[in-house]
């Protein structure tokens, strides 16, 4: 199979979209592009299933590698194993989400599809890159977008959060950018040529202080991109300034691409570096598991409460990264997963509840659940979820930080450990009160009574993020037996060396 | 049918009914749905009872053993370490079994009339379903993951029906409350998971127990020799566990979420808030007895103590609260005290283990007799349609059999022979007594006023004043339906048969009979201070006078502070707003918005400002650039020149 597929099909139906005017027809065009991404993938992921079963064991398949600019050592190359191949079933989840819950897009309808196809073009070349430099860049083509998007089509502050949002991740890119440079001139692969393969790099040994010197650079720049503390103020104005379509794009793709490079670029590629900053990492992380739930608490916006406590919840991925072993690196990849599928879904209800009562106010909503059932169940659903409901994502993924985390017997990791386990009870509050709030309680402002419930399109993008939600949470060996081979091989770096 | 076919049916009957439910019930089964989910419960409890009998009486062993009927691995953390799903089959969880289904059963054939005409029947139905669903697997799981999960799937059901009743911010802030609460005793719970297995290197109760419990097993000697702050892994695991316990089953400290709880459909606090999902901290405890018994009796001290204290301090309050069904929820919070500190008091095995069974014996009784107070209390605020004992009094003409039945529970549960509540409270007193005497007497002065808070409320529904029945008459609809009537009728047979089971015969804390023989003797004083309290409650409260006045006018410093609840919610209260609140979340929120987003803003206006500073020098003017050029030119040669000499 060939993977380049991913990415031309999404750039095809961007172009496609441009030569049309009519909402009817860019979203229909959109729709079917989305459609199709969703199709590849779950192809992708069967073939997959059946080469590993067929007992094919090479680290990346359907490899492939295109000559892009020879002297500098870059090539178009592609790959997939099961953590990213996870990665891509979720973006072709969400955008096709995104695509739904954007079905009355009236202003500039060609150009705001055009723009959000063009992200999931960057999002999905990022997953299957093996190359350092197409990596990079399409990690470069998944920030753009989103700046037209929130400056345009978004709400309140929006010309100042999209600027922030750009600047911050244009300076994670940056670091990024160093870091990989750091990595490129490391190599060696004769003749003094430097190289971008990402299977070369991970298989020379580059020496500690390189390491030292680049880990961190590489490390806060995916991490700005994650949420990593204190970098992470861009999520919440980015978050809540931006359209439904956009907010559930960053948080369940963008916010991903960060997660993912700290744990393939950074982490993997640099594990002896790992070792010397894991101390810093869980530090970082745990203050903003905690203090990002805290802070959630006093939020009055539904979209603040939900970036807030994606702060909170991308902190257990960069923990579960931190703890370096094993289990904790599974259910980061779970969280990431979880989280994407979660928030999405979590953005989508809020934009359902916005677009109808033109607030996100909790103060100004209330007994919702009387009005738009099932707008407000999937509302308490999501925000169940959230908490870490057992028979959802977030369970699965959470508990398998935690009991990863806790084999770490040294006290500074266990009380991290403690710490993050304790934010399932601040968790528990924040969502409790909003949903207590502006879900339940008595109606709070009569001329929601006329308001109409979920449309179609509405509730499919609901129904779809929500089965891979309950299927994950109800059947997680399925998604354990998918990535955890394959943690199982970065730990073959990871664990190399120990520097105590 | 296999054992495992037969559970695996029981279990997800509800669940199946929850989806039906709730997936189509507002819709298209609206009027249905009371009797689909009745059905597939009536189904469980056919099941379960057709399993208790196969478990019980057509075991020809001699002894009951553990089995895992089915088991599947769910996920896998690591070697050996993984959370499974499955099915354990033993008398404790068969005991469970047999419990919820046929009070959930009782309670669904209730709110057929009860909840009749509520424009959320069907959803008021996949809830309950789905609360049953949850409980059942929870009594049956293998691991203690397992456990955790199924107990956080019963706080969220708990939590869908205290806040059923949605628009009334009291029931919102009810849920919310039990929610957070035990929320935060789950944390304990977790933690606690945690540590046991880390320790044990297992999740499965089995091996736990085994490995934990071995004298000299590997495991047992690291989790007993690390220490921190006093106390080894193995306590600090178990007594984190405890709170979690704890937390579910409303125990003092953690039980300010319970009389709130009340908030809920009446039917729904007698399934979930009195008979079965409180006493899963019982069970919890239970579950992993041996582990308290034989590694770790100090951590089993403090189950003890946490029971008997509840009890006293419930049993108090109860006297002195008006709302009839949280003076039920208090004594509710009482009795489950019982039954902790009869663990807390036992002993591993035989004779010791007289405790084990008394506990169970006691949450198997007080399941029908405190389920058949709530459904009268039901069934008189649907009469009365008031929670307080000021609108009753004098019913016993108007509803004759919710009367009776009510004073068959009160019997029960005060501890007259012969009715269920007197044999098992009499095993836990005898139980008490051969262990800790100090506990014997609070146990004992405990049941005196249980008998007292109990005719108390007994005569102010059904006596004192007389009925103001006038304009109920015209507008009432009788004492009930008969969906209502009849598991009042089911439920109190078991209130007065319950007892005669000879319970140690069936459930022991190692699944040898035991047999425990019946002493006149000691059931002599336990009754003669119930009686007392009876009495004591007819003569104060059986016709209107000003004695209760009087009394707690001269005892009037304990009587506000009992009315207050003692106030554990201020303190709370306090704790939440001021110290989490106004002293974490606030400044936290503070810290984000101004210092660390301000640090980012602040960095970007100084990149702004520093740009309009230089930027001045792109004037455009061929001049300007030349003269930079020049300057540049000269200092780059004197800088050369310099460097080379």
């Amino acid at each position: 199979m060939n993977l380049h597929l991913l990415v031309i099909a999404p750039i095809v139906t961007a172009v496609f979209i441009l030569f049309f005017k009519e909402l009817r027809q860019v979203r229909m065009i959109a729709l079917l592009g989305a459609g199709f991404q969703l199709i590849i993938s779950v192809l992708l992921l069967s073939t997959f299933c059946n080469e590993r079963a067929a007992g094919n064991t090479a680290p990346m398949l359907f490899y492939n590698s295109v000559e892009w600019f020879s002297p500098l050592g870059i090539a178009f190359t592609t790959g997939i194993d099961g953590i990213s191949l996870s990665m891509i079933l979720l973006s072709a989840f969400v955008v096709l989400a995104g695509v739904l819950v954007s079905w009355k897009m009236e202003k500039m309808s060609r150009e705001f599809f055009f723009l959000l196809t063009l992200l999931s073009a960057g999002a999905y070349g990022f997953f299957i890159s093996l190359d350092l430099f197409t990596l990079f860049f399409f990690l470069e083509i998944a920030v753009i977008p989103k700046f037209m998007l929130i400056g345009i089509w978004g709400s309140g502050r929006k010309e100042y959060s999209a600027m922030k949002l750009a600047l911050m991740l244009m300076a994670g890119s940056a670091f990024v950018f160093l870091g990989l440079l750091g990595l490129y001139f490391s190599t060696n692969v004769g003749n003094g040529q430097h190289t971008f393969d990402f299977i070369a790099i991970s298989r020379s040994a580059i020496p500690l202080d390189t390491q030292l010197l680049f880990f961190p650079l590489a490390f806060i720049g995916f991490g700005i991109f994650g949420a990593l503390f204190p970098f992470h103020t861009w999520v919440p104005d980015g978050h809540s300034s931006a359209p439904t379509a956009a907010s559930m794009f960053l948080a369940g793709i963008s916010m991903k691409l960060g997660g993912y490079g700290c744990l393939r670029v950074a982490t993997y590629l640099m594990p002896e570096a790992a070792h010397v900053y894991a101390p810093y990492i869980i530090l970082l992380a745990t203050i903003a598991i905690i203090y990002g739930a805290f802070a959630t608490m006093m939020q009055t916006d539904l979209k603040y409460i939900n970036a807030y406590s994606s702060v909170s919840h991308c902190g257990f991925v960069l923990l579960g990264i931190g703890m370096l072993n094993e289990t904790a690196i599974a259910g980061a990849v779970m969280q990431m997963i979880s989280h994407g599928l979660m928030t999405a879904l979590f953005f989508a209800a809020i934009g359902m509840i916005y677009e109808r009562t033109h607030t996100r106010m909790v103060a100004q909503l209330g007994g919702l659940l009387k009005v738009m059932p099932f707008i407000s169940t999937i509302f308490i659903i999501s925000g169940l979820c959230s908490l870490g409901l057992p028979g959802f994502s977030g369970f699965v993924a959470e508990m398998t930080v935690f009991m990863g985390s806790w084999q770490h017997t040294e006290m500074f990791y266990r009380i991290a450990t403690i710490l993050s386990c304790a934010s399932i009870v601040v968790t528990a509050v924040y969502i409790l009160r909003a949903a207590g709030k502006s879900i339940m309680g008595p109606l709070a402002n009569e001329q929601h009574l006329s308001l109409g419930d979920a449309t179609w399109n509405e509730k499919s993008a609901a129904v779809l993020l929500l089965s891979g939600i309950v299927v994950i949470g109800i059947a997680p060996f399925w998604l354990n037996e998918l990535i955890s081979p394959d943690v199982n091989g970065l730990m073959v770096n990871i664990g190399r060396t120990f520097i105590p | 049918m296999s054992l495992a076919t037969t559970i695996q049916l029981i279990v997800l009957l509800p669940l199946g009914s929850f989806l039906l439910l709730g997936i189509f019930g507002r819709k298209y089964l609206s009027s249905l749905s009371g009797m689909i989910g009745t059905t597939s419960l009536l189904v469980s409890a056919i099941l379960s009872i057709q399993t208790a009998y196969q478990y019980f009486f057509l075991n020809t062993a001699g002894s009951f053993e553990k089995i895992i009927a089915w088991k599947m691995t769910w996920l896998t953390f690591s070697e050996g370490v993984s959370i499974d799903m499955g099915i354990l089959v033993d008398p404790i969880s068969v005991m469970m079994l047999v419990v919820v289904t046929v009070v959930s059963l009782m309670v669904h054939v209730y709110s057929l009339g009860y909840m009749k005409g509520d424009e959320r029947f069907a959803t008021y139905y996949s809830f309950l379903s789905l609360f049953t669903f949850s409980m059942l697997g929870l009594v049956i799981a293998v691991n203690i993951f397992q456990i955790y999960m199924f107990w956080e799937l019963v706080g969220v059901s708990s939590f869908l029906l205290i806040g059923y009743y949605f628009e009334k911010p009291s029931a919102v802030a009810a849920s919310k409350k039990a929610f957070i609460v035990t929320r935060f005793a789950d944390l304990g719970f977790l933690i606690g998971i945690l540590i046991l297995g880390f320790e044990a290197k297992t999740l499965d109760f089995v091996t736990l127990i085994e490995r934990l419990t071995t004298s000299n097993s590997p495991y047992l000697v690291s989790a007993t020799t690390a220490s921190f702050l006093g106390a080894s892994a193995l306590t600090w695991g178990l007594l984190l566990v405890f709170m979690g316990g704890a937390g579910k089953s409303a125990m003092f400290p953690l039980h300010i979420w319970l009389p709130d709880a009340m908030e809920g459909p009446t039917p729904v606090s007698a399934l979930i808030h009195a008979a079965t999902m409180v006493v899963a901290g019982v069970f919890l405890v239970a579950r992993l007895f041996p582990i308290f018994s034989i590694s770790c009796p100090g951590a089993l001290e403090v189950v003890m103590w946490t029971g008997v204290i509840s009890a006293l301090f419930a049993a108090l309050i109860a006297c002195t609260q008006t709302d009839i069904k949280r003076v039920l929820a208090y004594s509710t919070m009482s009795q489950i005290g019982y039954m902790m500190f009869a663990l807390g008091v036992s002993g591993y095995g035989n004779e010791a283990g007289l405790g084990f069974t008394a506990s169970m014996f006691h949450l198997f009784t007080h399941a029908f007799f405190k389920a058949l107070l709530f459904l009268g209390a039901g069934a008189v605020i649907h009469y009365i349609h008031s929670n307080e004992m000021k609108d009753m009094g004098g019913l016993r003409k108007s509803m004759p059999i919710t009367h009776i039945t009510f004073l068959i529970a009160c019997l029960a549960i005060a501890g007259i022979p012969p009715f269920a509540g007197f044999f098992s409270k009499e095993e836990i007193l005898t139980a008490a007594h051969h262990a800790n005497p100090m506990v014997y007497y609070i146990a004992l002065l405990t049941a005196g006023i249980t008998a007292f808070y109990m005719f108390r409320l007994y005569y102010n529904i059904f006596w004192s004043k007389e009925a103001k029945t006038a304009h109920h008459d015209d507008d009432h609809h009788g004492e009930g339906t008969w969906s209502m009537k009849i598991p009042l009728l089911i439920l109190s047979v078991g209130a007065i048969a319950a007892g005669f089971i000879p319970f140690g015969s069936f459930v022991s804390s190692d699944g040898h009979p035991l047999h425990i023989p019946f002493e006149i003797s000691a059931a002599i004083l336990p009754v003669i201070i119930a009686v007392s309290g009876i009495a004591l409650a007819t003569l104060f409260y059986k016709t209107e006078n000003d004695r209760p006045d009087k009394l707690s006018a001269s005892f009037q410093g304990i009587y506000k502070t009992a009315y207050h609840k003692f106030y554990i919610d201020e303190i709370y209260l306090f704790i939440t707003k001021k110290i989490v609140f106004n002293l974490i979340a606030q400044p936290s929120a503070w810290v984000d918005k101004n210092i660390i987003d301000g640090s980012m803003n602040g960095l970007a206006s100084l990149v702004v400002w520093k740009s309009n500073l230089i930027k001045s020098i792109q004037s455009g003017k061929v001049q300007d650039y030349a003269l930079y050029f020049f300057l540049a030119a000269f200092g780059i040669t004197a800088l050369t020149i310099y460097l080379v000499n």
